[in-house]
């Protein structure tokens, strides 16, 4: 029975009726049912934390915003004029308009997405805290560490929704714009359209997991203040630091331990054959940095005293 | 009887300061008791302990029989909260914030999440207001908002900080009618309040708190009769009757003008009008001053206005 049927039936006022008759408190709590799925009742509050944040008008902006991104690079590139062609993203978007999404993803990557990611972590704990709704939240209660896990959860799906819309945006606009047939990878060899989408598709799980990593981070710093701001800036901040060092050559020791190092690696993706050992380092280390992320989130927020 | 809420030593630091000091709450199963203190005292920093949201520094607590620290989760869905003033999201509607935490309620039953929230809306008067954003809720709505959440699953104990703040005068009413009901239910109703006379209306059990300490605590009725009664005597002989006074050997004797008072102690009333009368004092008016809460809380928690930082 899916979820609508159960909503319907209790729309039904004959059935209000039945059970707004208030129960005696013992009674009730003795008859309160006993739930074997854990999965049912995690995602409920799942459901309702996705609700919270893609209703919220300052998320759905960002989502504009990202989708708008290779609508004006699309647009710019078939302005443009035509000269420079070869074995770059960009160049190749004239020739086929799967390009647009990549050539979009690749300029939203240093700074839009994180930004859009930071925004909604850092908000997950420290926003409950500033409205005040964390205390009524645990006062459910919701045991902290589920609070933690469905808040990333929720950032997780954020995360993935960001890449997709850049990419469907891509795809679309591409597809209106430039020739959609048979597309040349960076290594020269030519596949079919299909495969080149399935490389798109890989390219996104691949910005996605890397964002994921942004998100741990932002869920962190969120669990240290009661200023959603203040955690949003912060790990935009961080991230940019991160950037910024892997950019500085004379720190090159430093740069496979850095969060943003493989940010860039899918590129990898779209040779052939595919140079997998990179892209699968990148994923190791995003992999690694989320659980140390998580597991810091965890360990200041299960004995934190809430008074806000 | 049962303890609905009990408490071994529970103590509160925050740097410095001692913030909650040792309290060993008893609170019987099927009380409506009232937690008072003045302003700064640790009411809700006592409360905010009493729902996990703040560990102790020390000391053990237990609600409605279970250590809390061993089953919390299991306990929690069988206690309602209003913990210092209401709080939701402000761009989702009063029906949409109660689903919101009805979703979070992983003892819900998602088949009755529409007909309870309606009930709890139904039950504080907010129903024409539920679709409305909670940000255009005035301090009254809110408030009433705050108090369907904790009514959203039929509770054993209600946790209220301060349930009638910022209440019209027939929101106040209701909030009393509420817990005199729910009390009657036999569910036990723990709140913190400023407001004595609602208070000495409302609950059977009190508990006062001055700088974190529990100063008093038991039956509303057992607080009366331990409190200084104190007789007055107005008569055109005040010296007289101080002498009298004196001689049934009541306590504090004070005179002036045209009075003569004195606290009751062991004595009853009637005999201390036959003794004056017998002495020849003449009588013009004779005053049992009870005291009331106020006065008993000022008592205990002193008259300063300053609060103890
Ligand atoms: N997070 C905190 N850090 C430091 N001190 C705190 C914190 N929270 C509360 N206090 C202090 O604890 C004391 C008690 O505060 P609490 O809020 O428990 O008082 P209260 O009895 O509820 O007062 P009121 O009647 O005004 O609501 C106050 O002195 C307050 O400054
Ligand atoms: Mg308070």
């Amino acid at each position: 029975m899916s979820r609508a049927d159960v909503d319907a039936a209790a729309a039904q006022p004959g059935q209000v009726q039945v059970v707004a008759t208030p129960p005696a408190p013992s009674s009730l709590t003795g008859g309160r049912p006993v739930r074997k799925s854990l999965l049912g009742d995690h995602g409920r509050f799942l459901r309702s934390e996705l609700l919270m944040v893609f209703r919220r008008r300052r998320n759905l902006a960002i989502l504009v915003v990202l989708g708008v991104v290779p609508i004006l690079i699309g647009v710019a590139v078939k302005l443009g004029d035509h000269r420079e062609r070869g074995d770059t993203i960009f160049g190749g978007i004239t020739d086929n308009g799967l390009f647009a999404a990549l050539a979009a993803l690749l300029v939203v990557m240093p700074l839009f997405l994180p930004l859009g990611v930071a925004v909604v972590a850092g908000d997950a704990i420290s926003g409950e805290a500033s409205t005040g709704t964390l205390r009524y939240l645990l006062a459910v209660p919701v045991a902290r560490t589920r609070l933690l896990a469905v808040k990333f959860g929720g950032i997780l799906v954020w995360c993935a929704a960001s890449v997709v819309v850049v990419a469907a945006c891509g795809v679309i606009v591409g597809a209106i714009l430039f020739p959609s047939g048979e597309l040349t990878l960076l290594s020269g060899r030519t596949v079919s359209y299909a495969a080149g989408g399935y490389r798109l598709l890989l390219v996104c799980g691949y910005v996605a997991v890397s964002m994921a990593m942004v998100g741990a981070l932002g869920l962190f710093v969120s669990t240290m203040t009661e200023v959603p701001v203040a955690a949003m800036a912060a790990t935009l901040t961080l991230t940019i630091v991160s950037e910024v060092l892997d950019a500085v050559p004379q720190l090159s020791a430093l740069h496979p331990w850095l969060p943003s190092h493989y940010w860039l690696q899918w590129v990898d993706l779209l040779r052939d054959p595919m140079a997998t050992g990179a892209v699968g380092h990148g994923l190791l280390v995003s992999g690694a940095y989320i659980l140390i992320f998580l597991s810091l989130a965890w360990a200041r927020f299960s004995g934190k005293d809430v008074t806000s | 009887m049962t303890a609905a809420i009990s408490s071994a030593g529970l103590t509160k630091r925050f740097g410095k300061q001692v913030v909650v000091d040792a309290v060993n709450l008893n609170v019987p199963a099927g009380s409506v008791y009232g937690f008072l203190g003045p302003n700064g005292s640790g009411k809700t920093t006592t409360i905010r302990i009493l729902l996990g949201l703040v560990f102790p520094t020390a000391g053990t607590h237990a609600l409605l029989d279970k250590d809390f620290a061993a089953s919390a989760a299991e306990v929690l869905p069988r206690v309602g909260s209003l913990v210092e003033g209401p709080a939701f999201h402000p761009y989702l509607s009063g029906r949409a914030n109660l689903a919101r935490l009805d979703a979070a309620d992983r003892s819900a039953p998602v088949r009755t999440a529409r007909a309870r929230i309606g009930e709890a809306l139904e039950r504080v008067g907010l129903s024409a207001a539920a679709g409305k954003r909670y940000r255009n809720y005035s301090l009254g709505m809110r408030q009433r908002l705050g108090i369907a959440a904790a009514l959203l699953q039929p509770r054993e104990l209600l946790v209220l900080d301060e349930p009638t703040n910022g209440l019209d005068p027939q929101g106040t009413r209701e909030v009393r009618h509420l817990i005199t009901a729910l009390g009657r239910d036999g569910v036990t109703v723990f709140v913190s309040s400023h407001l004595l006379s609602e208070v000495e209306q409302v609950c059977s059990h009190v508990g006062v708190m001055s700088v974190g300490k529990m100063v008093w605590q038991g039956a509303l009725a057992d607080l009366a009769t331990q409190q200084r009664v104190r007789v007055q005597v107005r008569t055109g002989a005040p010296a007289d009757a101080a002498r009298v006074l004196g001689e049934l050997g009541l306590a504090e004797i004070a005179t002036d003008d045209d009075a003569a008072t004195a606290v009751l102690g062991a004595a009853d009333p009637e005999h201390v009008v036959a003794a004056l009368v017998a002495a020849g004092v003449g009588v013009r008016g004779f005053v049992v001053e009870r005291p009331n809460l106020e006065d008993v809380f000022v008592e205990l928690t002193g008259a300063g206005f300053d609060v103890s930082g």
